[in-house]
C-alpha cells in the first residue's frame, strides 16, 4: 500500500462526510434554481421595509450587546478546544496534569461567576 | 504526490491572502479570509497535525472569522471613507512583513536538517501536546487561562451597559409572592370608605 493510499484510507470517513456535505449542498442550491419559478420585477426585487419605502442602508448600528455574547462564545470555545488534549493524555500526564487543568478551570470559572453576577448572559 | 498537493494549496492560500487586501467589498475579503484559514487547515492536516488543523477550523472559522463577517456586515461604516488613507499606513505594512519573513527565514536556518515531527513521541498531535502542555509547560497554560480571564471581564467591563429602565420579569420574586402580601380584607362599614 503506497502513502497516499494510507492518507486516504486514514480520512476515508471525513472524505465520505465532506463528499457527501458537498453533494447535498449543491443539491439544495441546483434543485432551488431549477425548481422555483423566477418572475423578477424591479418592485419584487427592491428592499421591503413593511408598507414603506425603505428608510436607509441595511448596514446600520446593533447593539453591542451582541458581539458581546459572541465574544463570550470565543473564550469558553478556546476553554474546551484546551480540554481535548488533556482528556486524551490524562493517563501520562498524570496527578500534576490533572490539577494543573483543574487551577485553569478555576480561573476561567472566576470569569464565568463575574459574568453571570454582572448579568452580561441577561437579556434586557 | 505530496509535493503537488502541498502547492496547490499554498497556492490557494496565498492567492486568498492576496484577495482578502484587494477586495473592495470588506464582507469579501472576510470570506477570502475564510478560505486561507480552511486551505492552511488542509496544510496542516497535511503535515499530519490532525488536532491544530481542527482547531484551526473550529476556533478561526467557526468562531473569530464569523464574528468577523459579523462585525462587517453590521457596522455602520462608510467604506468608501475608510479605504481613503489606507495607502499611508505602507511603512508599517512593510515592517510587519519583513519581522514575519525574518521569522520564518529562521525557522528555515535554524530547523534545516532536521525533520519538523507533527507529533513526537505520541501517536496523535492532540496526544503530542497534551504530554507537555499541561506538565511541562505549565507556566504559559496557566498564563494562556489568565489571558482569557482578562478577555472575558474586559469585554464585559467595555461592553456592558445596564438599563434600569428596561422593565424585566423576575420569576423568583413572582413565585415567592403570595396573597397575603398583595391582597388585604378590609371591613368597611357602609357609607364611610375606607
Amino acid at each position: 500500500m503506497t502513502e497516499i493510499e494510507r492518507f486516504a484510507l486514514d480520512y476515508l470517513p471525513v472524505i465520505i462526510f465532506l463528499g457527501f456535505a458537498l453533494a447535498l449542498s449543491c443539491l439544495f442550491i441546483i434543485g432551488s434554481f431549477l425548481l422555483a419559478p423566477s418572475n423578477p420585477d424591479p418592485e419584487k426585487n427592491s428592499a421591503y421595509e413593511c408598507g414603506f419605502n425603505a428608510f436607509d442602508d441595511a448596514r446600520m448600528k446593533f447593539d453591542v450587546r451582541f458581539y458581546l455574547v459572541a465574544i463570550l462564545f470565543i473564550i469558553f470555545d478556546l476553554e474546551v478546544a484546551f480540554l481535548f488534549p488533556w482528556a486524551v493524555t490524562l493517563g501520562t500526564i498524570g496527578v500534576f496534569g490533572f490539577w494543573s487543568m483543574v487551577v485553569f478551570l478555576g480561573v476561567l470559572t472566576v470569569g464565568f461567576i463575574y459574568e453571570w453576577r454582572s448579568g452580561a448572559l441577561e437579556w434586557e | 504526490m505530496e509535493v503537488i498537493a502541498f502547492w496547490i494549496l499554498a497556492v490557494i492560500v496565498g492567492a486568498a491572502a492576496v484577495f482578502v487586501i484587494a477586495a473592495r467589498n470588506p464582507v469579501h475579503s472576510v470570506l477570502w479570509l475564510i478560505l486561507s484559514f480552511f486551505t492552511s487547515a488542509a496544510l496542516l492536516v497535511l503535515i499530519g497535525a490532525e488536532f491544530l488543523a481542527m482547531l484551526l477550523v473550529v476556533v478561526y472559522v467557526g468562531a473569530v472569522a464569523v464574528l468577523f463577517l459579523f462585525v462587517v456586515m453590521m457596522l455602520d461604516v462608510d467604506f468608501v471613507e475608510l479605504k481613503q488613507g489606507t495607502l499611508q499606513y505602507w511603512p508599517f505594512a512593510v515592517l510587519i512583513g519583513l519581522a514575519f519573513f525574518a521569522e520564518i527565514v529562521m525557522v528555515r536556518t535554524v530547523g534545516v536538517g532536521t525533520r519538523l515531527e507533527p507529533s513526537p513521541g505520541a501517536d496523535s498531535n492532540a496526544e503530542a501536546i497534551g504530554q507537555v502542555m499541561y506538565t511541562d509547560y505549565l507556566l504559559l497554560f496557566q498564563v494562556a487561562g489568565i489571558i482569557l480571564l482578562v478577555a472575558m471581564i474586559g469585554a464585559i467591563v467595555l461592553t456592558l451597559r445596564h438599563r434600569p429602565y428596561a422593565k424585566r420579569q423576575n420569576i423568583a420574586r413572582q413565585t415567592a409572592r403570595r396573597r397575603a402580601d398583595a391582597t388585604e380584607l378590609v371591613d368597611v362599614t357602609p357609607g364611610k370608605g375606607i
